[in-house]
């Protein structure tokens, strides 16, 4: 590209190109509805409202990134939010539950990450094809979440669970704190550290990452116990939004986290992938949600622009007509 | 002949020989033709949809939209055929189902074969744009009158009888429908040069187009033969269960991958056979309608199917790796 402006250098990434469209998708719904979209409690109510599927995004992303999927997220969300539920619900005594609570969630985040490890083991160890275990094992992370309570709702949780997906801090609503907390963790995580580098060396190359002596077993381990931990955290903030957990929340979520991620500009066969992006196409999505649930657009109509957003930016993203072909 | 074990064809067929005999010891009533009837008729579907999802993986792709194409094709075959030709025959409206599942199906093969883009990301894009684009301009109302060639269909029987405890029970004529549409496939993959290109490219994409084969060509006849039976599955579940119901269907995608993968047939494409996919959703059905028999209460179906898909690809995956353990 010989045209040196700025919007022209922007528009040669993935990630800027998506931040064109975060923005024009913004600036477009507040002309549309200047008085409603631009006023405070949409903007509040969209940030209470997109961390937890774009908390299941990041899960998302990290596995994608060693060119796996991870399936499980939304099996291992409702699991955890479960036996947190049922903890809580036992235990709770007088007072409003802090203690009780705080335990519960430890146990559910150590829980995610057993589930995360049970994954690890499966892809890292016996050699199964990621979207296979972690298929096989969300089947049976959503079962044992159905067997234990028998397809119903776990209600009477401590007025303190409400406060993780319901309460501000300085204004700003909590679980977009807590999902900025964990998006920039993360990238620190993977473009700061030997652990990162490692995870984008195999997605780009596996039989030279272990050429390079990298420990693979080791790393996609950790890749797939990050995942639960994070589809874990995600449970907890369904569950608080909720007040309830239950086996069947968020099912749809599943494929809108491969979506966001795929939409993000994450590689979903391993080697590229930046969280900003995945950031940005969650923006994205919530403004053109929220903007066109606004204008009056029934929510069968969100999925079908969901869908003709995700192809047009993967025909913009890979497509070159005047490329020469290989 | 003597079994081979690192087949996932024998391992499934071991696995239904055993939870039929385990369910016929604890309720002697399973060994019915009550029973085999109902499990035929839950597998017609199914069967359908499954053998256009292994053909896809044969191709080395993966199609997760085929669901979304099916419902929308068994609302607008049933809108259409209502509003325009209610004369249209029970074969015709079979015929108009196929041909829009095909024209959808093309949709998918523009976009993988033309554009070249991932298949997964494609369809799943193509899954929320055909359920969106139905629910959101045609409509979100079931349909409960078919039109005259559905309803036709939809009573065709091909065999009934009574029980001896004077209950009824029947075999759909669909079931033809599935049982010919497994053995067009297989002539197809497995008489055809067209099949062994769709071999050809699921085991690599360059081998395939440097000995002269049409790779795109060939994936575009896929995903439009997807398509159509996707269509054809979906015209006869709304003749089966006599009303058209957009919110069916979607969501047994990933049900139906895992029947095809549990018999045999890889993600990586280029491998597997017709066979293997008839065992998997056998098995598939049958733990989805007879686990209470053993004993086992329903709740515990996802459990059970996870753990065989993880069995099932686990131990030819480990068996894999030891073998080539063994040869280094």
């Amino acid at each position: 590209m010989t045209d040196n402006s700025p919007l022209a250098r922007l528009m040669t990434s993935p990630e800027g190109r998506l931040a064109v469209i975060a923005v024009a998708v913004f600036a477009l719904m507040s002309v549309l509805s200047p008085d409603r979209f631009l006023s405070l409690q949409n903007m509040t109510s969209m940030a209470f409202q997109f961390p937890e599927f774009a908390i299941l995004a990041l899960a998302m992303t990290v596995t994608m990134l060693t060119g796996g999927i991870d399936l499980s997220v939304v099996g291992i969300a409702n699991m955890t939010a479960i036996i947190a539920a049922m903890i809580m619900t036992r235990l709770t005594g007088a007072g409003d539950g802090t203690a009780v609570m705080l335990l519960a969630l430890a146990a559910s985040l150590a829980l995610g990450m057993l589930a995360g490890l049970f994954n690890g083991l499966l892809v890292a160890n016996l050699g199964l094809p990621p979207i296979l275990a972690t298929l096989g094992s969300g089947l049976i992370f959503t079962g044992i979440a159905i067997a234990l309570t028998g397809g119903s709702a776990v209600m009477g949780l401590p007025p303190a669970m409400a406060w993780i997906g319901n309460s501000t801090i300085l204004g700003i609503p909590t679980p977009l704190i807590l999902f900025a907390v964990l998006a920039g963790a993360l990238s620190l995580l993977l473009t700061r550290t030997a652990f990162g580098l490692k995870v984008q060396m195999y997605g780009a190359n596996p039989l030279a990452a272990r050429f390079a002596a990298i420990d693979i077993t080791g790393m996609l381990i950790r890749v797939y116990v990050l995942s639960g931990a994070l589809a874990a955290i995600a449970g907890m903030v369904v569950m608080s939004r909720a007040n309830s957990a239950k086996a069947d929340y968020g099912s749809s979520y599943l494929l809108l986290a491969v979506l966001i991620a795929v939409l993000g500009g994450v590689n979903p066969y391993g080697g590229y992938g930046r969280i900003i992006g995945v950031v940005l196409a969650v923006l994205a999505m919530q403004f053109l949600s929220s903007g066109l649930n606004m204008i009056g657009v029934s929510n069968f109509a969100r999925e079908l622009i969901w869908g003709a957003l995700l192809i047009f930016v993967m025909i913009v993203n890979t497509w070159r007509p005047f490329a020469r072909r290989t | 002949m003597k079994l081979d074990w690192t087949r996932n064809e024998t391992l499934v067929a071991v696995v239904i020989l055993g939870f039929c005999v385990l369910a016929a010891l604890s309720d002697p009533g399973f060994l019915s033709v009550a029973t085999l009837t109902d499990l035929l008729r839950n597998g017609i579907v199914l069967g359908v949809f499954a053998v256009g999802v292994f053909v896809v993986l044969v191709s080395g792709g993966i199609d997760v939209s085929f669901t979304a194409v099916a419902a929308f094709t068994m609302y607008v075959t049933a809108m259409t055929l209502n509003a325009l030709m209610p004369w249209m025959p029970w074969w015709g409206a079979l015929a108009v189902g196929m041909a829009v599942g095909g024209l959808l199906g093309a949709i998918n093969g523009v976009l993988i074969a033309g554009f070249g883009l991932p298949t997964l990301i494609v369809t799943l894009g193509t899954l929320s744009v055909f359920r969106g684009f139905m629910l959101t301009f045609i409509g979100q109302k079931q349909i409960t009158t078919l039109p005259p060639g559905m309803r036709e269909f939809g009573r065709m029987m091909l065999l009934r009888g009574e029980n001896a405890d004077g209950s009824f029970y029947s075999l759909h004529a669909a079931f033809v429908v599935t049982v010919l549409v497994v053995v067009l496939t297989w002539f197809i993959l497995n008489r055809t040069m067209l099949g062994r290109a769709i071999y050809a490219i699921g085991g690599s994409v360059e081998s395939a187009r440097r000995i002269g084969i049409n790779v795109r060509g060939v994936q575009f006849f896929v995903y439009v033969y997807v398509g159509v039976l996707a269509g054809l599955a979906g015209t006869i579940h709304a003749s089966m269960a006599r009303v058209a119901n957009p919110f069916d269907l979607v969501g047994l995608e990933l049900s139906v991958i895992a029947a095809v993968v549990l018999g045999g047939a890889r993600l990586a494409g280029g491998y597997g056979t017709l066979t293997g996919t008839v065992l998997g959703v056998a098995l598939i059905v049958l733990v989805r309608n007879s686990l209470i028999v053993l004993g086992i209460p329903s709740t515990f179906q996802s459990i059970a199917i996870g753990c065989l898909i993880l069995i099932g690809t686990g131990l030819p995956a480990w068996q894999a790796r030891r073998a080539a353990a063994r040869a280094a």
